[in-house]
């Protein structure tokens, strides 16, 4: 199916720079195609080309090389706004960002100065590729390996549910490496490198999902990431801990966009000749919407002060924020398609779309029975043996 | 300084873990609880509080296997202060 094509416009894409821009520019260059994007499996070009000129792809990065300087708190507003519009959009600042925050933090200078730069202007797209056919949550699981050569390493192995892997030019692969895994700076067009789209997908349709080959890619020394070692394991700490934050606020975005959806519907339509609104079981489910997005975005905003502030408890914070939001999100999505009755169900209103965006939410970026996992071992480490 | 960075990287670790006894010099990493994510931890609460930045070259294990290393490694990572 043809990509969707975005109406024209007269002036210039205004820069993206808050919650309020953020808005502005999803509401007029996201929310209008969710749906289209969704039947289409694809994100256009021109979007793509739209979020480069606002400068959306990664503003947290320092103005000096093309980034906004624009703090985590701010940049989970951005998410949220834009998960609001279509979660498959979202879904690739996700893990753009991922990579590019993995750069600027464990980068060296020769890899800044190449990579930065294009990140932040969206002339290079990122994709985050840790998944495998037989290892998802467990990441010690993964079989993908790096062999160290004369000329740096020699990549084998296969990726899955790569998100923007039919369309990333830069690739963050997670491989083993002797005892520990590493990570590698892959460029799309390497030879060897094998991309399969996977279109049969019950959420984030548009995320341009792919299955990833990776066939004796040879790359240079210069595409290592960060320390290795033990330390190796904190890149992809790091880096999912980011992802999460992503998706805790994009999760948000979902539950808003439900209560708008919501709302709106239910004041327009009529049951015994008066509003659906007026009926109370439907306030009840309006209600606790209302009350899950805040109690959400307040969870997500205290992750991301956190980060702002480095403090190590941000990862926790993040966990939980993304346990609480994916979960409310699936939750609502559930009853904004109740609220619809069959216009839920069908392709007319958003909400269907909302519901298959909203039960990835629980699955990436670690599922959310991992989180209560580790959330759970987190009170009893708290514990004192007296 | 010293004396106050190792009770300092004490106290995080202890906070962390209570239930863990542990001196300066106790490696860590044998008493067996530490994964990436209380590594991640270890180094955002290093920077943080000791206003230091850990470079790649520096993120190897040995500079964490105890409160004292960690000590040294933030000694490294300090500028000297100007003045007598």
């Amino acid at each position: 199916m043809a990509a969707p094509v975005l109406a024209a416009v007269d002036e210039l894409v205004e820069p993206v720079v808050d919650r309020t821009s953020a808005h502005a520019f999803a509401a007029e260059h996201i929310a209008p195609y969710g749906n289209e994007f969704e039947r289409a499996g694809r994100i256009p070009e021109q979007l793509l080309e739209r979020m480069s000129e606002a400068g959306l792809w990664a503003p947290f990065l320092p103005p000096e090389i093309g980034g906004s300087g624009l703090s985590m708190v701010t940049l989970g507003e951005l998410h949220e706004e834009v998960g609001r519009a279509c979660s498959s959009v979202r879904s690739l600042l996700t893990v753009h960002t991922m990579l590019s925050w993995a750069v600027q933090r464990w980068g060296t200078g020769e890899q800044k100065a190449r990579w930065l730069p294009e990140l932040a202007a969206g002339r290079t797209l990122g994709a985050f590729c840790l998944t495998e056919p037989d290892a998802g949550s467990d990441a010690t699981g993964i079989r993908t390996t790096a062999e160290p050569t004369g000329d740096g390493f020699l990549l084998n192995g296969g990726k899955k549910w790569i998100t923007n892997g039919q369309r990333a030019d830069l690739y963050l692969v997670f491989a083993r490496l002797g005892s520990s895994i590493a990570a590698f700076l892959v460029p799309r067009n390497s030879p060897g490198v094998g991309v399969t789209p996977i279109r049969d997908i019950m959420g984030t349709r548009g995320s341009m999902l792919a299955e990833l080959r990776f066939s004796d890619v040879l790359v240079g020394p210069e595409a290592l990431l960060g320390p290795s070692g033990f330390t190796a394991g904190m890149v992809l700490t790091g880096t999912l801990d980011l992802g999460r934050y992503s998706v805790a606020s994009g999760s948000v975005g979902i539950i808003q966009a439900c209560l708008d959806a919501c709302a709106s519907y239910t004041t327009q339509r009529t049951v015994g000749g008066a509003p659906l609104r007026d009926l109370q079981l439907i306030q009840a489910k309006v209600s606790d919407m209302v009350t899950d997005v805040r109690a959400a975005r307040l969870l997500v905003t205290e992750a991301g002060r956190l980060k702002d502030a480095g403090e190590s408890a941000t990862i926790m914070a993040t966990w939980i924020a993304k346990y609480f939001a994916s979960t409310a999100a699936a939750k609502h999505a559930s009853e904004a398609v109740q609220i619809h009755g069959a216009n839920g169900m069908g392709g007319d209103y958003p909400v269907g779309r909302y519901y298959r965006d909203a039960k990835v939410m629980e699955i990436i970026e670690g599922s959310n029975e991992i989180q209560r996992i580790t959330i759970a071992a987190e009170a009893y480490r708290e514990m004192t043996t007296t | 300084m010293s004396n106050n960075v190792t009770s300092q990287i004490l106290a995080f670790i202890s906070g962390r873990y209570p239930q863990v006894e542990i001196s300066s010099s106790d490696n860590i990493f044998q008493i067996g609880f530490v994964n990436s994510l209380f590594a991640m931890e270890l180094v955002m609460f290093i920077e943080k509080t000791f206003g230091v930045t850990v470079p790649n070259d520096e993120l190897r294990i040995e500079n964490f296997h105890s409160a004292q290393s960690m000590t040294e490694l933030v000694d490294r990572l300090t500028p000297a202060t100007a003045g007598v």
